[in-house]
C-alpha cells in the first residue's frame, strides 16, 4: 500500500540537487530567500505579538511613545530654547523627524541584538539568517505605521499644508529609512555574535547618531558648512529631509542628500557582505 | 537510481582557544591579537573524513559515544554549520529535528507556537492550517490552545513540540535524540509515528542512545568513533560492537577499563573489573546464583570518601538494578586511600533472561564522579529451570526475577 507513494519521490530526487560544502563565495541566494518568504512574516508576527503581550495599552504604546517624546521636545527645544524648525510648527517638525528616527533606532537596536537573541534557534534550525535582522526591522516598520496614524491628526490640528510631492517623497523616505537601518543593522548583528561588546556599544551609537541627525533641530542651525557636511553623512539625513520636503517646501540641498545616500548605500553593501561572510559560523559562536 | 544523500569526505575542524572563552571579546582581540603565537590554539577534528550514502526510503541509525561527532554530523547535514572539507549532495527536501520545540516562546499561545514552530521547521502556512487539527489532536491539548505556553506543564509543552514535528513531510528527516524525553506512553506514540513515516518511503537519519528505539526503527546503522566512521551494517550488529567497544577481554570475566580513561585522569578510577562465579572469573551467570564483581581502583592523590555504585542494564540499555554504598548506608573508608579493591556481592542474582546484560560503574568521592564507565562490563545470563519442574519461564517477561513466587488456589 506504500508503493504508490514512491514514483512521486523518484521524480523529485532527480530534480533537486542541493550541495553542502565549505564554499561561501555566493553572496545571496535570492531563490532560497523567496522560498523562505513566509518566515519573514512569521518572525515579524511573533516579535510584534511578544512585544505587546501582557500590556494593557497594547499597540497604543506605538503611538504613545512618539507622542510623549514630541511633547517633551516641544517643551524644551521648541518653547524654552526656541530652536528654529524650517518654517514648520515645532511639534510637526519634531514629530515628522521622530517618526522616521524611531523606526531607524528601534530597527537598528532590534536588528543588532536579533542574532544573539535568537541564538537558540540558529543553533538548531537552518534558514537564511538574513531573515532575522530583516524581520526585526519590519517590526519597527509596524510601529512606524501605528505612529503614522497619529501624524495625520497632528497635521490637521496645526493646519499644516502638504503639497503633492508627498506621493513620491514619503514612500521614498521610508525606503531610505529601511536601507539606512538594514546596512548598519546587519553589520552590528554579526559583529555582536562574535564580540558581545557591541551589545554595550549600540546604545551609544544610536545616541550619537540621534544628535548628528536633524531630528530635533534643522541643519541650518549649524553655520559652519563642514559641520553641516558631517551631519549629512548620517545615513538617516536624506530620509528625514525628504520626508519633511512636502511640508516645508524649502529647497533640499542636493549635495547633502547625495552624501547621505552614498553613506547609507555603502553601509548597506558593507553590512550585507560582512553579514554573509560571517553567517556560516553564527551557529558555532552564538 | 542515485542515492538520496551522498556524503563525501566530510571533515569538520573546530579551533579550541584556550585563552579566550566561548566567545571572544574585543579586549581579547586587542590584547592577544598581535601576539597570536602565545595563544594556545589547538585544532580539533570533530569529524574526520566521513563518507557514506543513503538510498531513498532507508532508515539509518547513527550510534556513538558522547563526543564521537554525531551532533556535528547532523548539524552539517542540516546546514547549520558548514563542513571544513568535503561535500554533501542531497536530492530531497531535508528537515531536521535537532531539538523539539525550537523557537517555542512562553508568551505565545499554543496555537501561535504551532504556527511559528511549524514554519521554522519548513512548513508552509497553508500546510500548517491543514494539519492543525491533527497536530492538536496528537498532542492532546485542545482545551489549552489559547493559553500562553508558560502555563503549560512541561509534559504538555513536550507533547505539543513533538506533535508539530511529527507532521513534517520532508523527503529526508534528520532526528537527534528527541525521544530521550517524555513519558513512556508518549514515547511509544512517537516511535509509532516515526515508524509510519519511515514506512511511507521517507528517508530517516536517527541519532539516539535508546538502543531499543534504534533497533525497531533502523535496519542499518553506522558507528562513529572519535569523528571517524568506524563501521556500518545491521543495526543489531553495530549496537553490539558499540556496546562491547569499551571492554577489552583478558580472560572471560576480566575487564580492563584503564583505556577508557581520559589522559587527564589516567591515574584515577577503576582499572580492572572481575566477575566471579564460585571464585572463578566468568562472564556467564545463572539466576539466583551468587554474583560477585570486584573492582580494582587507583587514585594517586588519595581519595577521602569513596562513593561507588553500579547499574545493571538489559541489552536494550534499560536499567534494571541500581545500587550504591550510600543507598546501602555503608561508608567505605574514612582515611585517604590510594588504591584498593571494591567488592560487590549479590547473594542471589535477581535477574532472569537469556541475553546480554551491561553494567555502568560510577566511582567518586560524593562531590564528584571521577570515573563513570558506561557499559563497562557485559555478561550473559542463562535461563534456568527455577521451579525445578522442567520448564523454562518466558525470558522476555521475567527479566528481573522477583524471588519466591506463589500461585495457588485457596
Amino acid at each position: 500500500m506504500w508503493g504508490f507513494n514512491l514514483p512521486l519521490y523518484n521524480d523529485m530526487t532527480d530534480n533537486i540537487e542541493d550541495i553542502i560544502d565549505a564554499d561561501n563565495s555566493k553572496l545571496f541566494d535570492w531563490r532560497e530567500l523567496w522560498h523562505y518568504k513566509e518566515l519573514f512574516y512569521f518572525f515579524t508576527w511573533r516579535d510584534i505579538k511578544i512585544k505587546y503581550k501582557q500590556t494593557i495599552l497594547g499597540f497604543l504604546w506605538a503611538i504613545l511613545q512618539p507622542l510623549i517624546l514630541m511633547v517633551i521636545f516641544t517643551l524644551f527645544f521648541g518653547q524654552a530654547l526656541k530652536v528654529p524648525s524650517q518654517s514648520l510648527p515645532y511639534p510637526v517638525f519634531v514629530f515628522s523627524g521622530l517618526l522616521l528616527w524611531n523606526t531607524f533606532s528601534s530597527g537598528l537596536t532590534n536588528a543588532a541584538n536579533s542574532m544573539v537573541n535568537n541564538s537558540q534557534i540558529i543553533k538548531k534550525i537552518y534558514f537564511p539568517r538574513l531573515i532575522i535582522p530583516v524581520s526585526s526591522i519590519l517590526v519597527a516598520l509596524f510601529d512606524f505605521l501605528m505612529a503614522f496614524v497619529l501624524f495625520i491628526p497632528i497635521l490637521i490640528y496645526y493646519s499644516q499644508p502638504v503639497n503633492l510631492n508627498v506621493i513620491w517623497c514619503w514612500p521614498l523616505a521610508l525606503l531610505l529609512t529601511i536601507i539606512a537601518t538594514l546596512g548598519p543593522g546587519c553589520l552590528l548583528a554579526s559583529l555582536n555574535v562574535k564580540y558581545r561588546d557591541f551589545r554595550y556599544i549600540i546604545p551609544f551609537v544610536v545616541q550619537i547618531l540621534f544628535f548628528i541627525t536633524p531630528v530635533i533641530y534643522p541643519v541650518s542651525l549649524l553655520d559652519h558648512p563642514s559641520l553641516q557636511y558631517i551631519l549629512a553623512l548620517s545615513p538617516m539625513y536624506a530620509a528625514i529631509e525628504l520626508f519633511r520636503f512636502p511640508l516645508s517646501e524649502l529647497p533640499i540641498n542636493l549635495e547633502f542628500l547625495i552624501a547621505s545616500l552614498v553613506s547609507a548605500i555603502s553601509f548597506l553593501i558593507g553590512g550585507l557582505i560582512y553579514f554573509k561572510k560571517t553567517e556560516h559560523f553564527f551557529a558555532d559562536f552564538a | 537510481m542515485k542515492p538520496i544523500l551522498e556524503v563525501t569526505n566530510i571533515s569538520k575542524k573546530y579551533r579550541l582557544n584556550h585563552i579566550a572563552g566561548s566567545y571572544l571579546s574585543l579586549r581579547d582581540r586587542i590584547v592577544h591579537g598581535f601576539k597570536t603565537g602565545k595563544m594556545v590554539q589547538e585544532d580539533f577534528w570533530a569529524l574526520d573524513d566521513v563518507s557514506f550514502s543513503v538510498n531513498q526510503g532507508e532508515s539509518i541509525g547513527i550510534i556513538g559515544a558522547n563526543g564521537a561527532g554525531k551532533s556535528t554530523l547532523l548539524k552539517i547535514l542540516s546546514k547549520i554549520t558548514p563542513p571544513t572539507k568535503g561535500r554533501i549532495i542531497s536530492r530531497g527536501r531535508i528537515a531536521s529535528l535537532l531539538e523539539v520545540g525550537t523557537g517555542f516562546h512562553p508568551e505565545l499561545t499554543g496555537r501561535e507556537n504551532i504556527f511559528f514552530n511549524g514554519s521554522l521547521l519548513g512548513m508552509k502556512r497553508k500546510e500548517i492550517s491543514q494539519k492543525f487539527d491533527e497536530i492538536v489532536d496528537f498532542a492532546g491539548i485542545e482545551n489549552f490552545l489559547d493559553t500562553p505556553l508558560k502555563h503549560y506543564s512541561s509534559g504538555m509543552q513536550l507533547r505539543l513540540a513533538f506533535s508539530v514535528a511529527a507532521f513534517l513531510d520532508p523527503e529526508i528527516l534528520i532526528i537527534d535524540e528527541v525521544l530521550a524525553v517524555g513519558d513512556s506512553e508518549f514515547q511509544k506514540k512517537c516511535l509509532g509515528k516515526m515508524g509510519e513515516v519511515s514506512r511511507s518511503g521517507r528517508t530517516i537519519l536517527f541519532v539516539s542512545h535508546n538502543m531499543a528505539a534504534l533497533r525497531t526503527l533502523c535496519e542499518k546503522s553506522f558507528l562513529l568513533m572519535k569523528g571517524k566512521l568506524e563501521s556500518y551494517g545491521e543495526t543489531s550488529v553495530i549496537i553490539n560492537s558499540y556496546l562491547s567497544s569499551h571492554e577489552k577481554h583478558l580472560t572471560p570475566g576480566v575487564y580492563d577499563l584503564s583505556k577508557h580513561h581520559s589522559k587527564k585522569d589516567r591515574d584515577r578510577g577503576i582499572i580492572t573489573c572481575t566477575l566471579l562465579r564460585d571464585g572463578i572469573p566468568s562472564d556467564i551467570f545463572f539466576t539466583n546464583e551468587k554474583f560477585t564483581a570486584e573492582f580494582d581502583f587507583k587514585d594517586e592523590k588519595g581519595i577521602n570518601e569513596i562513593v561507588f555504585g553500579l547499574v545493571i542494564k538489559d541489552s536494550n540499555q534499560q536499567p534494571l538494578i541500581g545500587i550504591n554504598n550510600w543507598d546501602l548506608g555503608t561508608r567505605l573508608n574514612s582515611l585517604p586511600v590510594t588504591s584498593g579493591k571494591l567488592v560487590f556481592e549479590l547473594a542471589s542474582l535477581p535477574l532472569y533472561g537469556d541475553s546480554l546484560y551491561y553494567i555502568d560503574v560510577y566511582f567518586g568521592d560524593g562531590g564528584n564522579n571521577y570515573d563513570i564507565v558506561q557499559n563497562a562490563i557485559s555478561f550473559t545470563l542463562q535461563p534456568v529451570d527455577i521451579f525445578e519442574n522442567g520448564k523454562i519461564l518466558n525470558p522476555k517477561l521475567n527479566v528481573v526475577y522477583p524471588g519466591k513466587v506463589k500461585l495457588e488456589l485457596r
